[in-house]
């Protein structure tokens, strides 16, 4: 018994001390990551951004250098940080301080995270030569956007050091990083920013880099950002921002043979460069907050008004396509069109009979109203009438996402039969009672893109491509269904009176005023009622002023839609404004310098001030 | 005559071991001190160039050690013993002190650590005592000597303080045991040390009503022949008074870092910046090696100097970081053979002084290797002692080397001895 006492003793503890550093060292990983978060320090190399030309070639978006100070907290010094020196170099108060550092713990003590961002070159130079004395404190070098431009806010979007979501969402991103939020920024994020680089050193318990990882073999270069060309024309989109000087609302110009996006104007809207640097949350929150020009908001996206009466085009493709109607039908209009029982639609052409042709350039209600009632009414019930017409609708690209390269959208809304089952569940609705589609009022509603997609489509005689914004990425193509073409279930054969009625709004109809000498357009005004609520009460404001139009008629070279926000008649700010457009585009200089000025230099501030004024005012006037 | 059957007889099995566990030390110390410049092996300025160094000298010391009349180390045991114990004294007049303990003579550029060489002259003194035909560990004032040929240098060695190799002499109960002494020594010492780290973390009442209900339960299962209740009375009675004294020992008798080795050891309020950092260090260092290790040369920790004093007691981590776990279960392999083999050795012995001082040997190596890997790997309180044969520091290679080959001289002459 004594004898064995001894080496029982010894195999026992040989056992217990193998089994406790079997599980240290097999079961348990937790010591892995450790050793590397002790030992190995990440080092990012940011490449530059890519840079955003236009279709031209013009530098829109370029770099500058930035610096961001970051903070390791476990790395700094547990007593003696010189927190006044600190605060005195980088020009902050020691509130900041505290709270920039207690963040930084909650990130990660082990990570860097950002202390201070973006300094210029000024700033850092202060900073640089001595931050070596402050341990946990370090730079990184970023690039920052530097905007050649002060248009395109709305279509280039914004850099931002990624937050906590994205993080946790994409391992790419790490704290301070920057990503692009918004417009191409966003779309094309992979693209522009390229690969960062990742150095693993070798540190010591000081801190003090001891060399590189394992000679380095797991080092990876930083890949620069490619350049991207945006089918942007940025003198036309400069011009269209001009334009809509004190206005709300939005142009969309689509280039109808390839689908290119030449401008896309929201109004109103900023310059891009507020949004760079250490100000841009400061004047990003300041524009959240204003809720009552939004200038956040992307109008040509995102904003779903009634089409009004560029909706007739359509009213009348699908009449034709459904055969109720043809060329030569006739409605008599007597100032308004009746249908049904004491309801009665008012229009203000000048009355007589009415057929396609005069029927668009006088946008007469009464022509379209009735072309409508057929189109449903030829169905058994106006449940698969309104069906029918929805798809049609739907080969447009409307009342759905249109699947173009910005990050936003909205479907816009076409109504079909379940919608309104909704809405009368037990049943009662007819032709009649949805009448109001007809003219682009009612249930509709459509975004400018759509609209001026539309008129793409109508001036290719049946199709369209996928309007985008990429024309060009440095060594790859652009994505396939940029390049298909979508046909609509409108034959060819139908568009022609249409296109012909539509030329002679410019001569004969609604927009006489605003011709221009030598070139051929096809447009169509809209004046949609539209309303609010102030104070709770439901009050109708002035109308939309809508025009949409593609030139030359021949070979078209763009397609636009132009909404001015309470402008009233589309002739009197949307048609101008599209008619300048076209002009720009297709001559580069304009003629009718008169026009021009009136409306580079008046707005409709005082329209938008007298609905938040609280007292009762009129429209329309 | 003598000597001839020295290199006949002598145990090459063990020189073997020690050879294997000296070469692996020395590589471990050269990767756990690498600079970043390259220079000589040889380079004095250098841990791993002294150890080269201490090794040469052990070298000798070998030869010397095996050259001598065995008979001399039984015979002038006590001379050995009288000059340690002048050493530890004479430390408190000429010693210097290093990290609060004045445990060191210094040489110019060497120490000598003189607690290393009273662990042999203790296990001398020891063996040549209870080789006596006289001595029975039973009677009372027998065992009061035997304690106090261990307990005098503990005494001196815990002075200076140097509470680490003071332990280590405890191990020497385990030759006791094996010579004679009542098991119940050995049961009353480990409920002990269970007793005061049960205490620590759980409360008083609880451990103490567990005591009664095992008493009362051996109470009644044992046969009425062996029941006894006024021992067992008494046993309930140390051991309460025992766990109430627990805390007072801790809060009053315990120093600061002591305390702190403790609370790591058991999780509580542990700061890994200060007091938790080594150990916090070290099992990062030996749990990140995995199976085969992160290469030898190639430690991150190892490397980075983030575990103290890698290369004396923390020794073993570049081990298990380097080589892994396959690799820190060879060393072990070797370790525990070795120790086998001299327990082997030790009963094969002739003479009792000789299986006394073999029983030593191991004991003191055992205990050495018990702490100072266990303290690595969170399974023992922080206490800094050296691995045989491992670790860097002349002291502790030399008075180790003399204290085995002691032994070996020994058993190569059991034969000359019959």
């Amino acid at each position: 018994m004594r004898k064995i006492l001894l080496p029982t003793i010894i195999i026992a503890a040989a056992i217990l001390i193998t089994a406790r550093l079997f599980y240290l060292q097999i079961l348990d990983d937790t010591y892995i990551k450790k050793s590397e978060n002790n030992a190995i320090k990440i080092k990012y190399e940011y490449p530059e951004r890519g840079y955003i030309y236009d279709r031209n070639g013009k530098l829109m978006v370029a770099n500058q250098p930035s610096y961001d100070i970051m903070v390791t907290p476990n790395d700094m010094p547990r007593e003696g940080v010189d927190t006044l020196e600190i605060c005195r170099l980088l020009n902050i108060d020691k509130e900041y301080f505290k709270e920039r550092i207690a963040k930084a713990k909650v990130y990660s003590p082990l990570l860097p995270s950002v202390f201070l961002p973006q300094l210029n070159k000024k700033e850092f130079a202060a900073f640089q030569e001595k931050i070596r004395r402050y341990k946990g404190f370090d730079i990184v070098k970023r690039s920052l956007r530097d905007y050649q431009t002060n248009v395109g806010a709305n279509i280039f979007g914004y850099i931002a050091q990624v937050n906590d979501n994205i993080i946790k969402k994409n391992p790419y991103y790490k704290s301070g990083d920057l990503i692009g939020r918004q417009g191409v920024e966003e779309m094309y994020e992979e693209i522009l920013r390229g690969v960062k680089g990742v150095k693993y050193v070798q540190r010591d318990r000081d801190n003090r880099e001891i060399g590189s990882f394992k000679d380095g073999i797991y080092d990876t270069i930083a890949q620069q950002g490619q350049d991207i060309t945006l089918t942007i024309d940025m003198e036309l989109q400069k011009y269209g921002e001009a334009l809509m000087f004190e206005k709300r609302g939005g142009i969309v110009a689509i280039e109808p043979s390839s689908g290119e996006i030449l401008a896309l104007v929201s109004a109103p809207t900023y310059d891009p460069a507020i949004l760079v640097g250490r100000e841009r949350s400061k004047n990003f929150t300041a524009m959240m907050r204003d809720t009552i020009t939004m200038p956040l908001f992307d109008r040509p996206l995102l904003a779903e008004y009634p089409p009004g009466s560029p909706f007739k085009i359509l009213t009348g493709l699908i009449g034709l396509q459904e055969e109720v109607i043809d060329e030569h039908s006739t409605f008599l209009c007597r100032h308004g069109f009746s249908y049904g029982r004491g309801a009665f639609m008012k229009c203000h052409c000048p009355g007589g009979a009415i057929q396609l042709h005069n029927g668009i350039y006088k946008s007469c209600n009464a022509y379209f109203g009735g072309t409508y009632k057929l189109i449903i009414d030829k169905y058994p019930n106006p449940s698969s009438g309104v069906n029918a017409w929805a798809n049609h609708l739907k080969s447009f690209g409307l009342g759905q996402f249109m699947g173009y390269d910005l990050p936003q959208g909205r479907k816009g809304r076409i109504p079909d039969a379940k919608y309104y089952k909704f809405w009368y569940p037990n049943g009662g609705w007819r032709s009649s009672t949805i009448i109001s589609n007809s003219i682009g009022q009612g249930e509709v509603s459509m975004t400018p893109i759509q609209l001026a997609n539309m008129m793409a489509t109508v001036a290719n005689q049946g199709w369209y491509y996928t309007p985008h914004i990429i024309k060009k990425i440095e060594g790859r193509t652009i994505d396939k269904k940029f390049t298909t073409k979508h046909y609509t279930s409108i034959e060819k054969q139908y568009f022609k009176p249409v296109i012909d009625g539509l030329f002679d709004v410019y001569n004969l109809g609604t927009a006489r005023g605003v011709r221009v000498e030598g070139i051929e357009i096809c447009g169509k005004t809209g004046t949609a009622e539209n309303f609010t609520k102030i104070n709770g009460k439901k009050t109708q404001l002035d109308d939309h002023s809508i025009f949409v139009a593609f030139a030359p008629r021949e070979n078209p070279k763009i397609a636009i839609a132009v909404f001015v926000e309470n402008g009233y008649w589309g002739a009197r700010w949307a048609g101008p404004i599209a008619s300048l457009m076209i002009e720009k585009y297709l001559r580069g200089t304009i003629t009718r310098t008169d026009l021009e000025k009136r409306m580079l230099e008046n707005g409709l501030k005082a329209t938008y001030e007298k609905y938040l004024s609280g007292e009762p005012f009129s429209i329309n006037k | 005559m003598k000597n001839q059957s020295v290199s006949g007889n002598i145990d090459w099995i063990s020189i073997l071991l020690y050879a294997v566990l000296v070469i692996m030390g020395w590589m471990t110390i050269y990767s756990a001190s690498l600079p970043e410049t390259e220079t000589s092996f040889f380079d004095m300025s250098q841990s791993y160039g002294k150890q080269i160094f201490f090794i040469m000298l052990s070298v000798i010391l070998i030869f010397m050690v095996l050259a001598v009349d065995a008979k001399i180390y039984e015979k002038y045991a006590l001379i050995f013993y009288g000059l340690s114990i002048l050493l530890l004294v004479g430390l408190f007049a000429f010693g210097s002190v290093i990290k609060g303990q004045r445990n060191w003579y210094s040489f110019g550029g060497f120490g000598l650590q003189p607690s290393e060489f009273a662990k042999i002259a203790a296990s001398l003194v020891l063996s040549k005592f209870l080789s006596d035909v006289q001595i029975n560990l039973k009677n009372t004032n027998h065992q009061l000597i035997a304690f106090g040929i261990i307990l005098l240098p503990v005494g001196l060695i815990l002075m200076q303080p140097d509470a680490g190799s003071a332990m280590i002499f405890f191990s020497l109960v385990l030759v006791l045991h094996r010579e004679g002494l009542p098991a119940w020594y050995l049961v009353t010492g480990v409920t002990a040390i269970v007793l005061f780290l049960l205490a620590l973390f759980v409360k008083p009442v609880i451990l103490i009503g567990l005591a009664l209900i095992i008493i009362i339960a051996q109470y009644f299962v044992s046969r009425r022949a062996y029941r006894n209740p006024i021992l067992s009375t008494m046993i309930f009675i140390a051991i309460s008074g025992f766990v109430f004294s627990v805390d007072y020992v801790y809060e009053n008798v315990l120093e600061g870092h002591q305390k702190d080795r403790i609370n790591v050891l058991f999780d509580k309020n542990v700061n890994l910046k200060k007091e938790g950092y080594n150990l916090n260090q070290s099992l990062i260092a030996i749990g990140s090696g995995g199976w085969f290790g992160k290469g030898y040369l190639e430690g991150t920790q190892t490397k980075g100097g983030f575990v103290p004093e890698q290369h004396t007691d923390y020794i073993f981590t570049t081990v298990g970081e380097e080589w892994g776990f396959v690799g820190a279960v060879v060393v072990i392999a070797v370790f525990v053979t070795l120790l086998l083999r001299i327990v082997y050795m030790a009963e094969r012995q002739k003479s009792k002084f000789s299986r006394t001082y073999g029983y030593c040997v191991a004991s003191i190596l055992f205990m050495h290797f018990f702490v100072n890997i266990t303290m690595l790997i969170k399974l023992f309180p922080t206490i800094g002692v050296p691995l045989p044969f491992f670790s860097y520091g002349g002291s502790s290679l030399f008075a180790f080397t003399i204290l085995l080959f002691i032994f070996i001289k020994m058993d190569a002459n059991k034969v000359n001895e019959w």
